[in-house]
């Protein structure tokens, strides 16, 4: 329809990845981290986070915008992982009864989460966070009172001195890499976790034959225009509450995969930022608020982890304090979601101003 | 073409919105493969006689309605539209129901998706079947064949011009299962003229096929070019059934418009100065949604009430709205030659103007405030009137002299209230009515522009305003520009009648003009 400005479009709706690129261009020689070390930190963080953010394309299909909720299952995939510390389990059953665990936990929560949502349609994003602090509340009291005390731990190490509560942090040394160590291949010197990438691998999968089904259907059309699908018979509210409901259980099982890469878990922090860190790898990938692709998955976390491992050391050497590239990387994945917004916000104004000029110059 | 038994058959319909009779005895029959024409002006009764036959649920809520329905001879009662399009009604909506990045394909087969059996099923249920993409494609090029018109089954809805978007809209209606019935409610309003023939055109077709079909419009060329019949509806009631061949665009206009005038039939005096270049409106381009303003020229002399009359959607609403600075606008606006700067409220209300909005409650009203704050607030804020300065550094607003002014104004507007500190939202509709007209006579504007003054209040409050209104004209010289939708309302009250069509002054008629000429202007003719 606008041939004339489908370059001036395709680099404004590129625009974020590409600052980002232009951005690690100058950044990594400054670092100077040599290409094989970042490639095989790149490949590990890849492995560790990609499921995590692949959660968040469901819920934007289905027009809900980018889903903090999801860190409702990052809490769920740990209370999965903690009870399983506790039981002593080791190796891969360990992770796959720490996800049936996790599984029934992240629907109730899911549906908790798509309930609220549809009562404050239109303001997701802001209703999802705020539930995020909330139930943020509930799992500390799960976690610091109820277990020990009310829900049996077995394990002395794993409380606190007081005799109810879990500790701070928890080594998983039986966990650790298991599914990332399980079938690896070795490529120039660097492992390469083939059986978690084949994990990541049958989500995009599925994602992309979910698109594909009648359901799937219902959450873009319901995700596009509520009141057409509405009027077309789509029960819009249960599809939503579906769309978050599946983000919070890819969620949960990302954040398994996650925290058996890391081989430790933070128990009251681990869980926090992943919100703002997924969030904000989607959007460097070049995703909006409106429309998510796998490739800005797999893009965003590469740039935003490059980013990351590069930061502060480019800083440090440029300016001799590492103190600086740390400022930097907060500044930029906070500030990312910020400029990202409001460029949608501006480009959604602007559209609108032209249909309405449209409007009224196609009635004449 | 018609049969003995009337494909679709209303008898005695008869629906009351809350105690107000706005369908009365209303038969109607349809024959397969006829056109129906139906035509009346906005508020006679066509959209909630369609609500009615689809079952829409806000007449449910109201309390149902009277008479009976049948379709092929069996009466029928629907409870939901969906029920409707069961039984082979289908609706073209006048605004698109349509997603626009979807595929013309996916709009047609929105929630009707042709799918396949996926091994999921059995767990997750009938959801989770997967979409057979080609099955659709070929129906929808067999369906749009059949409507005789070239659209990519891929297209996307938001890169077709307006016309494929209508013929989208067909398609998906003709393509369930046994559409029998097909109502189009003003489908060719957007269209260029070689859009809407093409369009005709379609219609035709299909009902050769035996489709009955209801054609809603107000361009009585085209009724008379396609329908076998015109239905006129005026007030709620049935007014003329009569076969297209018998009828013209000069009877049918006055069958709708009517000849009554309203109630209140003012003396109209000859008092007004008829200054030239008192207002001026050049060239005004005004984006409002749905009552968009498009190039329009309009002189206002000074001292008269001008009426603003056109059906809804026209653009006669965007005048007031776009001078005033409420909606974006273009063009020029000059008051005793000074230009007026635009999208500007604060300066329109500087320059002399004041306006009662037709969103009362949304822009006329702060509405969880009290009287008084509602009607000091314009002239505190435009006029810095009602203010007192304490020791000289801090502006307060005057509470003795707010609610000296506000119980004048309760006692000659007659504002049935307990007192200046009630709050608005306590208020019935007429009264917050007068409330709004208390706040601009406050403002003691030169130029006052009153928007659906009179829109749904009762009786008494009507009378009132209309009065104040004329009263305020003749005493203080206030120049008014009325905007209504009550032909007989400005004909009583108004020196001049504008009538706005397509965005613009289809034409200016003294208030005295015949009814018939109003409504050739309304319908553009």
């Amino acid at each position: 329809m606008k041939p004339k400005y489908s370059l001036k479009g395709a680099l404004i709706s590129n625009l974020v990845p590409i600052v980002f690129l232009m951005f690690a261009a100058f950044a990594v020689p400054m670092s100077g981290l040599s290409i094989p070390y970042l490639l095989h930190e790149m490949i590990s963080r890849l492995a560790r986070d990609s499921l995590l953010v692949l959660s968040l394309v469901i819920p934007v299909l289905a027009g809900m915008g980018l889903n903090f909720g999801m860190v409702l299952g990052a809490m769920a995939g740990q209370i999965g992982m903690v009870l399983v510390v506790d039981w002593g389990l080791g190796g891969m059953p360990a992770l796959l009864v720490a996800a049936l665990l996790g599984t029934p936990i992240s629907i109730g929560l899911g549906y908790f989460c798509g309930y609220i949502l549809n009562l404050a349609k239109g303001r997701e994003m802001v209703t999802s966070y705020i539930i995020g602090f909330f139930m943020n509340g509930a799992y500390q009291f799960l976690l610091l009172y109820c277990m020990g005390s009310i829900i049996p731990i077995t394990n002395p190490e794993l409380l606190l001195s007081r005799g109810y509560g879990i500790r701070n942090s928890m080594d998983l040394p039986n966990i650790r890499q298991v599914l990332d160590r399980l079938v690896s291949v070795e490529v120039f010197g660097m492992d390469i976790p083939i059986l978690t990438f084949a994990v990541i691998a049958v989500f995009c999968l599925l994602i992309v034959w979910f698109k594909t089904t009648k359901i799937g259907q219902d959450m873009r059309a319901v995700g596009r225009n509520r009141a057409v699908a509405n009027g077309a018979g789509i029960p819009v509210e249960k599809t939503r509450i579906l769309a978050i409901i599946i983000s919070t259980l890819i969620a949960c099982y990302g954040q398994i995969v996650s925290l058996q890469n890391l081989g430790t878990i933070n128990t009251y922090n681990s869980h926090e930022q992943v919100g703002i860190f997924s969030i904000a790898a989607l959007l460097v990938g070049g995703a909006t608020a409106e429309n998510a692709s796998i490739a800005n998955v797999f893009v965003g976390v590469f740039l935003f982890h490059l980013m990351f491992v590069v930061s502060p050391m480019a800083g440090k050497n440029l300016i001799g304090d590492a103190q600086l590239g740390e400022y930097f990387r907060v500044f930029v994945s906070y500030g990312i979601i910020a400029v990202s917004l409001l460029l949608h916000a501006w480009k959604k104004r602007h559209e609108m101003l032209e249909r309405r000029l449209l409007e009224n110059d196609g009635k004449e | 073409m018609t049969n003995e038994k009337p494909l679709l058959s209303m008898k005695g319909i008869q629906k009351d919105f809350l105690g107000n009779r706005v369908l009365e005895d209303i038969n109607l029959d349809l024959a397969q493969g006829e056109i129906l024409g139906l035509v009346g002006e906005n508020g006679a009764g066509k959209t909630t006689l369609m609500n009615i036959l689809f079952g829409m649920p806000v007449i449910q809520q109201t309390g149902g309605y009277k008479g009976t329905i049948a379709l092929d001879g069996e009466e029928v009662r629907f409870s939901n539209p969906n029920a409707a399009l069961m039984a082979g009604i289908g609706m073209v909506h006048q605004e698109f129901f349509l997603i626009p990045d979807f595929s013309a394909t996916e709009n047609i087969f929105l929630n009707r998706e042709v799918t396949r059996y996926s091994l999921l099923v059995e767990i997750f249920g009938d959801r989770l079947r997967t979409l057979d993409k080609a099955a659709m494609n070929e129906r929808v090029v067999q369906v749009i064949k059949e409507l005789g018109v070239n659209i990519n089954p891929d297209t996307l809805v938001s890169e077709m011009p307006v016309s494929y978007k209508q013929f989208t809209e067909i398609a998906r209606e003709i393509d369930r299962a046994k559409i029998k019935i097909l109502v189009v409610d003003e489908p060719t309003a957007v269209l260029t003229e070689t859009e809407a023939e093409a369009l005709l055109a379609v219609l035709k077709r299909l009902a050769a096929k035996g489709v009955g079909i209801i054609f809603i419009s107000h361009r009585l060329h085209e009724i008379l070019n396609i329908c076998d019949r015109i239905v006129v509806l005026r007030d709620g009631k049935l007014i003329k059934d009569i076969s297209s061949g018998q009828s013209d665009v000069k009877s049918i206009a006055s069958w709708m418009v009517g000849h009554e005038i309203g109630d209140f039939a003012f003396h109209h005096t000859e008092n007004h100065r008829k200054t030239e270049n008192f207002l001026s409106i050049d060239h005004l381009k005004v984006l409002m949604p749905g009552e968009a303003v498009k190039d329009l020229c309009l002189q206002v002399h000074e001292g008269e009430i001008l009426g603003i009359g056109g059906l809804a959607g026209q653009g006669k609403l965007g005048i007031a709205n776009g001078i005033m600075g409420l909606f974006p606008a273009e063009g020029s606006v000059t008051l005793k030659g000074k230009s007026l700067k635009l999208n500007s409220p604060l300066d329109a209300f500087r320059a002399g103007m004041a306006f009662i909005s037709e969103d009362r409650r949304g822009i006329g009203l702060l509405l969880t405030q009290s009287i008084g704050l509602n009607i000091a607030f314009p002239l505190m804020q435009v006029k810095g009137g009602l203010l007192k300065k304490i020791a000289g550094l801090f502006t307060w607003e005057d509470k003795k002299k707010i609610r000296e002014i506000t119980s004048s104004y309760i006692e000659r507007l007659d504002i049935k209230c307990t007192g200046p500190d009630q709050s608005v939202m306590e208020l019935s509709g007429g009264n917050q009515q007068k409330v709004c007209v208390a706040k601009v006579l406050a403002l003691s504007p030169q130029i006052l522009f009153a928007s659906e003054p009179t829109r749904g209040i009762d009786i008494g409050a009507k009378h009132l305003v209309l009065s104040v209104l004329r009263e305020i004209n003749e005493k203080e010289g206030t120049t008014i520009i009325m905007t209504s939708s009550e032909l007989g309302e400005l004909r009583s009250i108004c020196d001049r009648i504008a009538i706005v069509n397509e965005g613009k002054i289809a034409g200016i008629l003294p208030a005295e003009a015949p009814v018939e000429d109003f409504g050739l202007l309304m319908l553009g003719e």
